[in-house]
């Protein structure tokens, strides 16, 4: 076999990330996944504390400056329901409310949240633990597969029915069409959507 | 038969947590003192480390130490094909080469950043057919492929060779494998009609939702390892070899897992897993490892693409009397996967065809691992061989639906190339009630209709894989309370098999499911062995072994209650939570009463004497450890007679518009054979779900590398293409024969992969009705390969192109 001139790694990621802007995949470094993760301060870098509603509660967080809010909700505030299925806004496992519209938690920054109002599948359920008419309903349909997927798809139901409280199957499928299912549950979720509409 | 639970729904008792995002995948959970661990992957495709230097990094604040490939392989890698943990040998770019743990993500990152690797650049290669030829690369350092027992070795055709069969023909090379039964020669000589052609279906990724994040921690000597997998104990039973820790000292923790479709099935094809627990074990500290997306495409796995060559017989009256195949799958960067004879064996079981030759030869590329995927083999030639069929029913004058019936396994048929007796069959039961339900007979008079660039295609298919094991074991437990506790090592990989299967112990026991509970989630939990995850197995293998756990513990509460009330325990039977005579119901003990009475007596009714000889080591481990604390039933269940066989059948009809190459699905539906029906809910998804993949298989999903330097393009869901609600009925119809299976106490079987291959072949069957019988020879069939066809444009793709664009 050939070997041919040693290659440095450090170039070579370099000429990875590049190829792969090249070849027409997500231009998005891997050296930048989950980095507003750190959890001790960087010298000089800006961080502030900022306080955020989430789930009708204010909630102080100590936020760096390329924070996500998926980040800040799952690693900062343990709300752990919001997914991250890939990070870079394909799949909608992430989906949150923000001000009753869905919305990716992994592709918008916590500190554009200061003055919204931010809804996870945490603040669903009632104070009595009744579960929200779209969980009812995807619990009688057994909507969920691996359930992976399920808040999301939760989020995206409850912001569309918010919108549309009697939605035609159709408006539905429309409706959630930016939330992925690799189990194929698809047409599960539309049952539940459409029993949530009768009961909620 | 009337049962209490089978054939029922009811809340898994993880559906809750789903809906209110409670229930903990890997990643949702930390740990005092966790720390975070990233990896340094391969920039190349195929390469060899020759110097790691990481001084500066492991200098820096915060950073704990580094994990490579000489540290989790003292003696060296194994010079075989299969994932490892880490390596020095990557043969698929985005390999893991080393792991570096740091006080968190951003710090590790820049530590990672500072580490110098240099690499060896080796040849690599993408597609088989170019590492096939005389002078192509190959993708595995000494060879292209694996020979077991025999080791690396470079497989070549002549130029002409491989020119040839990229042209259209029969290959002539000399295939690795050939299975054969029946007369060929005799059975074509016999045909009316005869279809001859090659053809490809695209290799892509798992894609799980859930990338495959773990956490390890080390603790009083024991590993505890949360990760991701769809099988259990039948995971953790490998994985603590993968490890290095003996199995009584392995605690697998895994309540919930985001999706599996057999890449999870399996310790060795996720081998990452050990990443944390070497690395906690090394730096002595509990490690997350969070794995992105893009690192997920890499280490996720992938199905086997096809480049084959196919010939079929079919007799006047429609019999179909032989098939030839001959396949190169693609074994991509670390070999694996058996699919293309699991294609030859789907066909003879299917079409119960008279004479079938199988040819494989399996070549490595420098793309994604290959392994287990929702019906390998089985699915990809779903869709190759179900327009043939229609060919032919147009070419002999018979209806496409007749012909299937015509060919369809039933009760007492055998199949495959070991010609192995079904446990029970009834395709043409599925067949007319998919056909009744859809109307197939009163639609036929749409078939190409025209409106404008529209055009309807109708399209019925076909889906069979194998759906059963045994070998497995049991364990019930009761208590004082009288509650049932059923211990399951079944994965929750979302086909609540793990408490669907649980049911048969409920039923046996004619307990209220009220009054159970399915104790899962993590082996500590001590749990019985089961068999992995994967080929559409659980329902059947775990329904046997939970039966029979019950059955044991049935028995012996009809011992106590004769010992204690007089009579012979043939006399007693049980009904509403009590053990009582059958003469006369008052005479009995509840629940509750015999299990405080088995603890009295101990022995074998505490799991402390007289237990079955065949238990395995896994089970025995837990057995040892649950004895003397409840009254036990516990069961091996050593073997089953025959092949249960999970089928599908799926009619759909759709509108292409020639214009764009796009079509619509109009109305689908899919009918499952797969005796008696165990959860309907979940059999209905497993249905809709297999659909979506059918849909994905047929219409999108593919992997796409750069040629030139084999970067991976399709890392992610839109480039690879995972349907999504757009690309999928709003409605799929669902239906189920729900015929009994003598071979299993509750008449069940599988379901998971043939609910795929239905779809698949009923689409692309429609897609070439549509066309006016055109015939693509591939999967996916993608909207420029229509449009090519349409405008009559010769595509510029290579044939037979692997891990590349076609159309
Ligand atoms: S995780 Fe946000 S869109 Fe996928
Ligand atoms: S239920 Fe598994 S990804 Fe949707």
């Amino acid at each position: 076999m050939e070997a041919s001139d040693p290659v440095n790694s450090k170039l070579s990621r370099r000429r990875f990330i590049k190829g792969v802007i090249a070849s027409g995949a997500a231009a998005t470094s891997t050296g930048l996944w989950y980095s507003a993760n750190g959890q001790t301060r960087p010298a000089g870098a800006v961080e502030r504390m900022i306080r955020i509603n989430v789930n009708g509660q204010l909630r102080n967080v100590d936020v760096a400056p390329q924070e996500t809010l998926a980040s800040t909700l799952r690693y900062k505030l343990g709300l752990t329901g919001t997914k991250l299925g890939c990070n870079r806004g394909e799949c909608g496992a992430c989906t949150v409310l923000v001000d009753d519209i869905p919305t990716y938690a992994c592709s918008v920054l916590t500190h554009s949240m200061k003055s919204k109002s931010i809804e996870t599948v945490e603040g669903l359920e009632a104070p009595n633990g009744d579960l929200h008419p779209v969980q009812q309903a995807f619990v009688e349909e057994l909507s969920p597969q691996c359930g992976y997927c399920t808040p999301g798809q939760i989020m995206a139901a409850v912001g569309l029915l918010r919108t549309n409280s009697n939605p035609t199957r159709e408006e539905a499928r429309q409706g959630l069409a930016g939330n992925l299912c690799r189990c194929g549950s698809y047409d599960s979720y539309l049952d539940g959507v459409m029993r949530a509409a009768q009961i909620g | 038969m009337a049962y209490m639970h089978i054939g029922k729904d009811f809340v898994p008792p993880d559906v809750p947590g789903k809906v209110t995002g409670k229930i903990k995948y890997a990643e949702d959970y930390t740990r005092e003192g966790m720390v975070y661990a990233r990896l340094l992957t391969s920039p190349l495709p195929h390469a060899r480390v020759v110097n790691i230097d990481a001084t500066e990094a492991l200098a820096m604040e915060g950073v704990f130490g580094i994990l490579t490939a000489d540290d989790v392989y003292p003696d060296g890698e194994s010079n075989s094909t299969g994932l490892k943990i880490l390596t020095n040998q990557p043969t698929i770019l985005g390999e893991p080469i080393l792991a570096l743990a740091a006080i968190d993500e951003k710090t590790a990152e820049t530590a990672i950043g500072k580490i110098s690797v240099t690499f060896e650049r080796l040849p690599f290669v993408l597609d088989p057919l170019d590492s096939l030829a005389e002078g192509g690369s190959d993708a595995y350092d000494g060879g292209n492929t694996f020979v077991f027992r025999e080791g690396f070795k470079s497989e070549k055709w002549t130029q002409d060779q491989v020119a040839s069969f990229r042209a259209g023909n029969e290959p002539t090379a000399e295939p690795q494998q050939t299975v054969a039964y029946g007369d060929l020669e005799a059975a074509f000589g016999e045909s009316a009609y005869i279809y001859e052609s090659t053809f490809t279906t695209a290799g892509y990724p798992h894609q799980s939702m859930e990338p495959r994040s773990a956490m390890a921690y080390w603790e009083d000597g024991k590993l505890y390892l949360h990760g991701t997998s769809q099988s259990l104990t039948g995971l953790a039973n490998d994985m603590a070899g993968i490890v290095g820790v003996p199995k009584e000292d392995f605690v697998f923790i895994n309540v919930a897992t985001g999706g599996g479709f057999g890449q999870r099935a399996r310790a060795n094809s996720i081998p990452s897993m050990a990443i944390p627990a070497k690395l906690s074990q090394k730096i002595n500290r509990p490690v997350m490892m969070r794995i992105t997306r893009e690192e997920e495409f890499t280490i996720g796995g992938a199905r086997q693409g096809f480049q084959g060559w196919v010939k079929v017989g079919f007799k006047a009256d429609g019999t179909m009397a032989g098939c030839d195949l001959y396949i190169v799958s693609d074994n991509g960067g670390k070999g694996g996967g058996a699919d293309a004879y699991s294609a030859a064996d789907c066909i003879s079981v299917l079409y119960q065809t008279d004479a079938v030759r199988f040819r494989g030869t399996s070549i490595g590329s420098n793309t994604g691992h290959r392994g287990a995927q929702r019906g390998p083999g089985q699915n990809q030639i779903a869709p190759i061989i179900s327009p043939i069929l229609d060919k032919a029913a147009d070419e002999l004058g018979i209806d496409r639906l007749e012909l299937r019936k015509l060919n369809a396994a039933q009760t007492g048929d055998v199949g495959g190339p070991r010609r192995i007796p079904f446990t029970s069959a009834y395709m043409p039961e599925a067949l007319t009630m998919a056909a009744d339900r859809f109307n197939w007979a009163d639609r036929q008079s749409r078939r190409r209709q025209r409106n404008g660039s529209k055009v309807i295609g109708l399209g019925i298919g076909q889906g069979y894989h194998n759906a059963g094991r045994s070998g497995m074991d049991g364990i019930v437990m009761m208590g004082v309370d009288g509650r049932l506790r059923i211990h399951n090592g079944v994965g929750n990989l979302g086909t609540y098999s793990y408490a669907s299967t649980s049911r048969a112990a409920a039923e046996a026991l004619k307990m209220p499911w009220e009054s159970c509970d399915v104790i899962n989630g993590r082996t500590d939990n001590n749990l019985p062995i089961t068999s992995p995850q994967d080929g559409s197995n659980s329902t059947f293998t775990n329904t046997r072994t939970m039966w029979g756990a019950a059955q044991d513990m049935l028995a012996k509460m009809k011992e106590i209650a004769a010992t204690d009330l007089g009579g012979e325990a043939a006399d007693y039977d049980v009904s509403d939570e009590r053990v009582h005579q059958i003469a006369d119901a008052t005479v009995g003990m509840t629940y509750a009463q015999v299990a405080q009475r088995a603890m009295e007596l101990g022995g074998k009714y505490t799991g402390e004497a007289e237990l079955p000889e065949e238990l395995h080591e896994f089970t025995a481990i837990s057995v040892s450890r649950l004895a003397g604390s409840g009254f036990m039933g516990v069961f091996h269940d050593s073997n089953h007679e025959g092949n249960p066989p999970g089928f599908t059948v799926t009619c759909t009809e759709i509108e292409l518009d020639t214009e764009t190459g796009k079509y619509e699905i109009l109305d689908m539906i899919s009918i499952g054979e797969c005796g008696t029906v165990l959860h309907p809910q979940g059999l209905k998804n497993q249905l809709v779900g297999g659909a979506v993949w059918g849909i994905g298989l047929s219409g999108y999903e593919r992997h796409l590398y750069d040629p030139q330097n084999g970067l991976p393009a399709s890392t992610g869901y839109w480039q690879s293409k995972v349907p999504t609600y757009l690309d999928t009925p709003s409605k799929i119809q669902t239906g189920w024969v729900d015929l009994p299976d003598p071979e299993n106490p509750v008449g069940v079987r599988g379901i998971g992969e043939p609910a795929m291959g239905a779809v698949s072949a009923a689409l692309t069957a429609a897609i070439s009705d549509a066309l006016d019988g055109h015939i693509f020879n591939a999967a996916p069939i993608t909207a420029d390969m229509i449009i090519n066809h349409v405008a009559g444009v010769d595509s510029e793709a290579v044939p037979l192109a692997q891990n590349n664009f076609r159309g």
